[in-house]
């Protein structure tokens, strides 16, 4: 493998110039390769691979992103997500930078599953908004799903609203795994326990993510797991809401 | 000029001139708001559109969805008697024929198409209107086909050139329908007869003599739609005085044009803005109520919706769903700063919600990054809806065009009343650069079709040697397809002259000699593959090239790559430049489209596998869209390519038909509607020229597919137009649905 300055150079998996769910308007959406948790039910399994991807370089990145400013100035911007994003921190610091010089709109897409390191923080100086997926409220059932500890994010989350940065919260509504009413009860605790929470999103579980596993033989352990349906997010949205 | 009918009009230029531009400049009003003073159906268009909804439930059950034929009258301006839905609701009059969806014979194009349509759905053509076009007078087919040379018809049956108006009408010409309501057609035959005095010469040569009778007959076309309108009981010969006559007098105007022309397009101009200063003024007046004026609208496209052509069951695969192209171009900003944006033009577009959705009248959006938020939304919101608008950019096009310029067809602009068009179709560039390979040998037929080029003979392709022989191949191609084009349009002229329509524009008008290009990506991506991949040639026993082996990855147009998307540029660019070195009929202005309509499908179908990997037969992407399933970056990777084409080298327009799932699109309604207005204002900031927007899920059309009875009203836009789902063939409907429907997962 040859040898990349990383703060110049970022392992990317591809890129959508349209994107509308991640974030607040039209969104260049960059998906960054590698990602250290090991989700059952991730739709994008492909992005797993730390070797995997191509590197590309943070003038390319950036050009690329500039020839999209007509459609996202107004009221989109640029989300990063994966992968796990902040594995490349040390590049996003970089980039954000450049965007911000541009008068463009930051945001991450993370599991917020990382050490609170100096690179870190530094990103979120620069990111206008995160969008802040809890994996699980439960560590046991967190561990279980996506194999690492929820202690991390809850941290991550607490940061973020100590240090008055703008955030999403979201909850991927997997049936039988994620959507037990006491913990959803504590996850709406644990929510209005921060401050700059702008919206809470329920994210319904499908399963079209699944011939991404099946295409790198890998098992889909959630094979028996049905789609959440209007019904399941409804149910939810009115003990989280309520 | 003055007359009674011109009370409170702002003075001007206009009353002493033909110049509806200076009318509409002095006297219309910005209309900068939202939908929220629109008013919904009346029952009284409720009942007569009930009535409607019958008569195409009846067509459609009838042979081959054509209702009934008038086979005995030849169709002239003033050929029918009157004809009426039901005559007590309708606030707007006349019809086609004497009978509503009745069609029309128009044998002038030629006999043949008439005879062969009339067979195709259970009718035959009268024995005398037979004799007369068999015997004694000559058609614009008959013409175009006595001229003809071998190397023309050779290009034509190998599907080199495809859908030349050689046998129908050629269309795409606007009458400045707008002028019959603002001066009354005394004013405009007299103002022709002045022009035919600047045209009494000393000398007759051979253009004066021309022009002199196109004036002629220009004053008889005008004499006999008074007559027509006459039989409708109205007196057309002075201006109207409000707004339920101008609409009924440029209707008429109109309405003259479709009953003297099958053109390929009918298309309507840019009328609602005109129109609303009328409404206006009886609204000010308290003579007409917000009510009556959607109802007036809410006719009047009705109307729209009932014209009707007789064409034979394989122009249907070329042009499916019985498109008239009843273009109506609205919105825009004029050249002061104002928008051109007025109350009647949410009017026209509101007809969508009161009458439901449907093809035609083809509504066309001229986008401006300026334009009225209130309208933005307006639009945007119905599409979403309807997937029944087009959007042109009008920031592009108001640079060389003005700002009184409308939309013939789907993309094509033009002056109104100032400016026509020679339709042109197309030519097939997949199938030039595999004659290029083939030295001009045919890859599905094998037939020698152009004189012996040198074939390509290598086993790998090479890029340099494909791209001379292709431009050698280019050459020829565009020295044949301006012949073919001068000859059609020489005889179009002779035979079957649009005098109705011409007697809506001003005497000296700029002519354009529109040309066209099929399978744009896919001669780019192939030219990619053979430059960035290795391309291996695999061929039969005679040394034909007849299929190809892709070895590695090449960019593929669709993505934003400059790579490939530059190749596309300067095939575009090198094509027009082929075409400028041949003389054209009346010296007209060489321009170029990158539009197919439906008819990618037919062009594929006729076209053998090509170096990128598209097999034999399968279509090509609509227009200027890159081939199904190349793109792989999102919908605005794809918006950047097509918007990197240059309007300057195809200034007859460049098509881009984008779906996209409303899930896509954004969480909900109002984040959908923003998100369209933004995608909408980067595309055009980014000079893109043309998009079809189309907002449903592929289950919907799946299930339309199965169940049309379900959808009687569902509308798609396809390249240029919209249609009724249902009524396009089942092999379109396939290509509709597999073609990339943006879906994010």
């Amino acid at each position: 493998m040859e040898e990349k300055d990383l703060k110049y150079y970022a392992k990317v998996h591809s890129i959508e110039s349209f994107g509308t769910v991640d974030g607040p308007g039209i969104r260049f959406v960059l998906f960054l390769q590698g990602c250290h948790l090991q989700c059952k039910y991730c739709h994008n399994r492909d992005t797993w691979n730390i070797n995997g991807g191509d590197y590309k370089s943070l003038d390319d990145i950036f050009a690329k992103i500039s020839r999209y400013k007509n459609y996202i100035y107004k009221d989109g911007g640029v989300t990063v997500t994966g992968g796990e994003p902040l594995l490349q921190a040390k590049f996003l610091i970089e980039l954000f930078k450049k965007l911000k010089k541009a008068k463009i709109h930051t945001c991450i897409d993370t599991s917020g599953m990382v050490a609170l390191t100096d690179d870190i923080k530094k990103l979120l100086t620069l990111t206008d908004l995160v969008l802040l997926d809890i994996k699980h409220i439960d560590d046991e059932k967190c561990k279980k799903l996506v194999g690492k500890s929820n202690k991390l994010e809850l941290e991550f989350a607490k940061y973020l609203s100590d240090n008055n940065i703008k955030m999403w919260i979201r909850q991927v509504l997997i049936p039988e795994y994620t959507d037990d009413e006491n913990d959803l009860k504590k996850l709406k605790d644990f929510i209005s326990s921060l401050n700059n929470v702008e919206k809470v999103e329920i994210l319904p579980y499908h399963d079209m993510g699944k011939y991404k596993w099946k295409n790198l033989n890998c098992r889909y352990e959630l094979e028996n797991v049905r789609p959440a349906t209007d019904s399941d997010i409804e149910k939810a949205k009115k003990i989280l809401f309520s | 000029m003055q007359f009674k009918q011109w009370e409170n009009f702002n003075q001007g230029d206009w009353q002493s001139e033909i110049n509806v531009r200076d009318f509409i400049q002095r006297n219309y009003t910005p209309y900068e708001g939202d939908s929220s003073f629109l008013s919904p159906c009346t029952s009284k268009t409720k009942k007569l559109w009930d009535k409607v909804l019958e008569l195409y439930q009846k067509e459609k059950d009838s042979n081959g969805g054509v209702l009934d034929i008038d086979t005995k009258t030849i169709s002239t301006v003033n050929s029918h008697e009157a004809g009426y839905i039901d005559k007590d609701l309708e606030e707007i009059v006349g019809l086609q024929t004497d009978s509503p969806l009745k069609r029309a014979i128009m044998p002038f194009g030629g006999i043949k198409i008439v005879e062969k349509s009339c067979v195709a759905y259970g009718r035959e053509v009268d024995p005398e209107v037979d004799n007369i076009f068999h015997t004694i007078r000559k058609t614009h087919n008959d013409g175009v086909f006595s001229v003809y040379t071998p190397d023309i018809r050779a290009a034509r049956s190998s599907h080199l050139l495809t859908g030349l108006p050689d046998g129908y009408g050629r269309g795409r010409i606007i009458g400045d329908y707008r002028r019959v309501a603002l001066y009354g057609v005394d004013v405009l035959i007299a103002e022709k007869k002045k022009d035919l005095e600047v045209l009494d010469v000393n000398e007759l040569t051979e253009d004066i003599i021309r022009k002199r009778e196109e004036i002629s007959e220009q004053i008889d076309a005008l004499l006999a739609l008074k007559e027509m309108a006459s039989k409708y009981g109205f007196d057309i010969s002075t201006p109207a005085s409000n707004s339920k006559e101008a609409v009924q007098w440029l209707y008429f105007g109109y309405l003259g044009a479709i009953k003297d022309q099958n053109g390929a397009a009918m298309s309507l101009g840019r009328t609602s803005t005109f129109l609303d200063i009328y409404f206006e003024r009886d609204l000010n007046n308290g003579t007409i109520t917000e009510e009556q004026a959607q109802e007036i609208m809410d006719h009047f496209v009705m109307k729209l919706r009932l014209v009707r052509f007789l064409r034979t069951p394989e122009y249907n695969e070329l042009f499916s769903g019985d498109p008239v192209w009843v273009t109506e171009s609205i919105g825009g900003m004029g050249i002061d700063g104002r928008t051109l944006v007025t109350k009647n033009s949410f009017r026209v577009l509101h007809t969508l919600q009161n009458l439901g959705p449907a093809p035609e009248p083809n509504l066309t959006v001229l986008w401006s990054t300026r334009l009225p938020e209130g309208f933005k939304k307006f639009t945007c919101e119905l599409s979403i809806k309807t997937s029944s608008i087009q959007y042109e950019n009008d920031d592009l096009m108001r640079i060389s065009l003005g700002d009184d310029y409308g939309i013939a067809c789907c993309v094509s602009p033009m002056k109104i009343g100032k400016q026509m068009q020679f339709f042109g179709a197309r030519a097939n560039l997949a199938k030039t650069l595999l004659y290029a390979i083939n030295g001009g040998r045919d890859e599905i037929s094998g037939k020698q079709i152009t004189p012996k080029f040198a074939p390509i003979t290598s086993e790998y392709l090479d890029y340099d040697e494909v791209m001379d022989k292709f431009n050698q191949m280019m050459d020829y191609v565009a020295t044949v397809y301006i012949k073919a084009l001068n000859a059609i349009h020489y005889m179009h002229d002779k035979y079957s002259y649009e005098a109705l329509e011409f007697a809506l524009h001003d005497s000296e008008i700029i002519r354009t000699m529109a040309c066209g290009i099929a399978g744009l990506s896919v001669v780019a991506d192939s030219l990619s593959a053979i430059k960035y991949a290795k391309v291996k040639v695999i061929r039969d026993k005679t040394g034909l090239a007849v299929d190809y082996e892709v070895e590695g990855k090449f960019p593929k147009y669709g993505n934003d790559d400059d790579r490939v998307d530059n190749i596309a540029v300067e095939i575009v660019k090198t094509f027009i430049n082929k075409l400028k070195k041949h003389p054209t009929y009346r010296h007209s202005k060489h321009t170029l489209s990158i539009l197919t309509i439906t008819s990618n499908v037919v062009y594929g179908k006729a076209t053998g596998t090509t170096p990128d990997g598209r097999k034999a037969g399968s279509p090509f992407g609509p227009g200027a869209n890159p081939l199904h399933g190349r793109d792989s970056n999102g919908a605005l990777a794809v918006m950047n390519t097509i918007a990197k084409l240059p309007f300057d080298s195809a200034e007859d327009g460049i098509s881009y038909t984008f779906s996209i799932t409303p899930g896509t699109l954004g969480k909900n309604q109002d984040s959908r509607i923003t998100n369209l207005v933004n995608m909408l204002d980067g595309y055009f900031a980014q000079t893109g020229h043309h998009i079809n927007v189309n907002v449903f899920d592929r289950s919907l059309l799946e299930d339309a597919m199965e169940h049309p009875e379900k959808y009687p009203q569902l509308t798609i836009r396809v390249s240029g137009y919209a249609v009724n789902f249902t009524k396009l063939t089942r092999e379109q409907q396939l290509d509709v649905i597999n073609r990339t429907i943006h879906e994010r997962i």
